[in-house]
């Protein structure tokens, strides 16, 4: 009886599969291939959140500023900009001429319409606070932007590189909602157009003909495949299908840096790997020679070269090397060699009540991946060694453990990171200020607040980064969380492909890119 | 019949809404929700985003609503892919699922009942022992393992074939996935034929017909095939349950955006909504056609009727 049950799907199933099987037109030549991990959430530069819908984001539309391949600031849809004396006034002035991809002229009045929308509660934006030091922004007349801010942000101009702050065509957002940003309705003003998104499978974008510089642009369409197997990507990779990847794999790093030396792209990223205490609850509340004693232990030189291997860079800092106009101050004990650190360690342990006969028992949570559970095991086996902790690892899906994070009932040490939205120190030290929601650890540090305060209100970049450095440096010396390295970024970039540079922001614009044999 | 019509139909509705329920509760049980990220978002916005999603009604309310919009066909919107509804996703995805699932079915049968025929009529053989071997294989080995030996082998060293899904590949892309999953179903439908063949081989019946005269190819196609084919029949169903789970493996190995690659990736983001969606839609499928086969029982063999 059962045989004829499913009768009649099957029949169904090998209609599809005749009807289904059609062969388009084959790779084109200046068509190029790369790879994102997901799917971008939206296109909606309100809504977006994720670096894969910046990253495309980028290459569809333009804001006042831009990066160039080095990561240098460069013009964009402005030309140029003013700042007053107080820092606290910018005037940009547009390019003359610049069009959306419909041919309308874009104007001063988009970008305002574009914040407007950002700010607004109803838009619901991920990145609504992100403007949050502007505080009016006008058209004084076609061509001329003036912001307002209500404290001097140096790093202003690297925000106005991120997909949030881009101007929005009023006319399309009016006539469709909130779908304009899909295919065949988003009019944008960057090199290139969206031209298809199939989920789960890639997103396409063409040429942009009335773009300002479209003559500079030299790739015709660009594919973004969705890859959630990085090994994939490699597969890929090496059989000529994409010509840039996300990212290197990690058990097939050496391998790769072994054969593929050239077409490894290995750089410095604004990003931080930690892990962070809870010091809302016991062992960790009010104790901080005991995190001192954890953070001590952990051998950073071994877990960087042995463990990840991916020329991640040791982290003695909160905020990475690399970012503008900063040094950050390093944690005290990072002078010292390792079995120092672990003595000192031992010292802090035992004061804090703990040794052989009283071991301290904690959990450590990640999320479940395979380098997060090499660094945990790698790290429960230092702590076991330098101070005989007993540790007991609880690997968690990615979303439960960003819950039990957030309710901070239950974790005691837990894996986290952060990426910085722009080049500033800012971007990594105003997180751990005791109102960010951001604020995983729970750290609350009347100190560190006013530092981060007097920073704000500097128009001296000298004096704020002072400020800055000495908020670091109290925060690093409360323990507040463990960093450990800091990330790199990792790509396969094609011979065929010249223009990539390597930069801190990890940003590529496809319109700086070009095939070789196109010249 | 009209009325056993009727009875059938009504009596698939409370197995649907059971199915809808509890699929509910479990995917609203997990922890963390679908707008979570480190970036954790200041809580105004949040709030809006929730009531935005009517995340923040009490869930028997959510539960009802959805019930609701399902009455009137709406899948409700997705919450991970925020540009498209769910309804969307399922008519995009469903296709390549169809067709990646219906031709790794039509191969499995096609090379399945070849190889395991040609091993039954030449039973003990050296062929016999390789093509059984190679099943045994097939069936131990797992899909997870079998796609990327077949990608390093047959796309990354031989480069016969491209590693991954493109839109614009056509055809040969459609390969590797079809045959990584049909491999499994190959392997259980020829070990199914053997045997069932060399059975039936032994019957009277093939006697007689060997006697009449005819020769091997005849008794086996008009003869023998047919009641040998009786197992592989009953195997279908199971096979094609294998086919749509081994097609979430596919999927996410190949970058195939197909239902499964959406129910990973959406259960892993909390994508409520398009989880429970493609439970439905599944749900769905296999509640109809059993009740079509059920109805048509009932056409061809009156005394169901009255069960």
């Amino acid at each position: 009886m059962s045989s004829l049950r499913y009768l009649p799907l099957l029949v169904l199933l090998s209609f599809a599969t005749l009807s289904g099987c059609t062969d388009r037109s084959a790779l084109t030549a200046n068509t190029l291939q790369r790879a994102i991990p997901t799917d971008p959430e939206t296109l909606d530069p309100h809504k977006a959140r994720t670096t894969q819908a910046a990253d495309i984001l980028r290459d569809i539309s333009e804001g006042l500023v831009g990066y160039s391949p080095d990561g240098e600031l460069v013009p964009a849809a402005a030309t140029s900009w003013d700042l007053s004396d107080d820092g606290l006034t910018y005037i940009f002035h547009l390019r003359e001429g610049a069009k959306w991809s419909n041919g309308d002229p874009v104007v001063a009045a988009h970008f305002v319409a574009a914040v407007e929308r950002l700010i607004d509660p109803e838009t619901a934006a991920f990145y609504a606070e992100f403007l949050s030091d502007v505080s009016s922004i006008e058209a004084t007349d076609d061509l001329t932007l003036v912001l307002t801010l209500g404290r001097p942000t140096p790093y202003l101009l690297s925000l106005l590189t991120h997909p949030a702050t881009f101007p929005i065509h009023t006319l399309s957002l009016a006539e469709h909602g909130d779908g304009f940003a899909r295919p065949g309705k988003f009019v944008s003003n960057g090199a290139y157009v969206l031209d298809a998104w199939v989920p789960g499978s890639v997103v396409s974008l063409r040429r942009n003909e009335h773009y300002w510089n479209n003559a500079a642009t030299s790739i015709d369409k660009v594919n973004y495949h969705v890859l959630v197997e990085d090994s994939s990507e490699l597969n890929r990779y090496r059989t000529g299908e994409l010509q840039i990847t996300s990212t290197v794999p990690p058990d097939n790093f050496a391998q790769v840096q072994a054969e593929l030396a050239d077409e490894l792209h290995v750089a410095t990223y604004l990003g931080v790997y930690y892990y962070g205490f809870n010091l809302s609850r016991p062992p960790f509340k009010d104790n901080p020679e005991l995190r001192q004693a954890l953070s001590m232990a952990i051998d950073r030189e071994r877990l960087t070269t042995k463990v990840t291997g991916r020329g991640e860079a040791p982290a003695y800092s909160w905020v990475p090397p690399g970012a503008n106009n900063y040094e950050p101050p390093a944690l005290s004990y990072s002078g010292m060699t390792q079995a120092e650190r672990n003595r000192v360690a031992r010292n802090l342990y035992k004061a804090a009540g703990y040794g052989e006969d009283n071991p301290l028992q904690i959990e450590l949570r990640y999320n479940t991946s395979d380098t997060q559970r090499r660094v945990a095991v790698a790290i429960q086996s230092m702590w076991k060694e330098a101070l005989g902790v007993e540790t007991t690892l609880v690997n968690e899906e990615f979303q439960v453990l960003l819950a039990n994070i957030r309710q901070g009932d239950i974790t005691q040490v837990f894996r986290s990171s952060w990426i910085g939205d722009y080049d500033d120190a800012h971007a990594f030290l105003k997180i751990l200020e005791s109102d960010n929601p951001a604020n995983s650890p729970g750290y609350e540090s009347e100190e560190f607040d006013s530092l981060m305060q007097r920073a704000a209100t500097q128009t001296d970049l000298d004096s704020r980064r002072l400020y800055l450095e000495e908020a670091e440096r109290v925060m690093l010396a409360d323990h507040p969380a463990m960093p450990i390295y800091f990330y790199v970024s990792k790509h396969l970039v094609s011979p065929e492909i010249e223009g990539w540079g390597d930069n801190v922001l990890d940003y590529h614009y496809s319109q700086h890119l070009r095939f070789k044999a196109a010249q | 019949m009209l009325r056993y019509t009727l009875l059938r139909i009504v009596g698939a509705i409370p197995t649907l809404l059971l199915v809808i329920v509890l699929a509910f509760l479990m995917v609203h049980a997990a922890p963390g929700g679908p707008f979570d990220d480190e970036r954790a978002l200041p809580p105004e916005i949040e709030a809006n985003i929730a009531a935005a999603y009517h995340l923040d009604e009490p869930l028997p309310k959510q539960l009802l609503r959805y019930i609701g919009g399902l009455l009137q066909g709406d899948l409700g919107p997705s919450y991970r892919y925020r540009d498209y509804t769910v309804n969307e996703l399922i008519g995009i995805g469903f296709p390549y699922s169809l067709r990646i699932g219906a031709s790794a079915m039509a191969l499995a049968l096609l090379v399945g009942i070849g190889a395991g025929t040609i091993a039954a009529l030449r039973q003990g053989t050296l062929l016999d022992r390789v093509v059984m071997g190679f099943s045994m294989i097939g069936i131990s080995i797992p899909v997870l393992v079998v796609a990327p030996v077949l990608v390093l082998l047959l796309a990354v060293k031989l480069r016969w074939l491209p590693a991954g899904w493109s839109e614009t590949g056509g055809l040969r892309h459609y390969l590797l996935p079809v045959i990584t999953l049909a491999l499994p179903q190959i392997a259980y439908i020829a070990r199914l034929t053997r045997a069932s063949m060399i059975d039936v081989l032994s019957r009277d019946f093939i006697r007689t017909a060997y006697a009449q005269g005819l020769g091997t190819a005849t008794v086996v196609r008009v003869h023998a095939l047919k009641p040998a084919m009786l197992p592989v029949l009953s195997y279908m169903g199971p096979a094609i349950a294998a086919i749509l789970t081994g097609s979430v493996v596919v999927e996410e190995i190949f970058g195939i955006p197909g239902l499964g690659q959406f129910f990973i990736g959406g259960a892993l983001n909390r994508d409520y909504t398009l989880v429970l969606g493609i439970v439905v839609f599944y749900a769905t499928l296999i509640i109809a056609l059993n009740l079509v086969v059920d109805i048509l029982y009932g056409v061809i063999d009156p005394r169901v009727r009255y069960r």
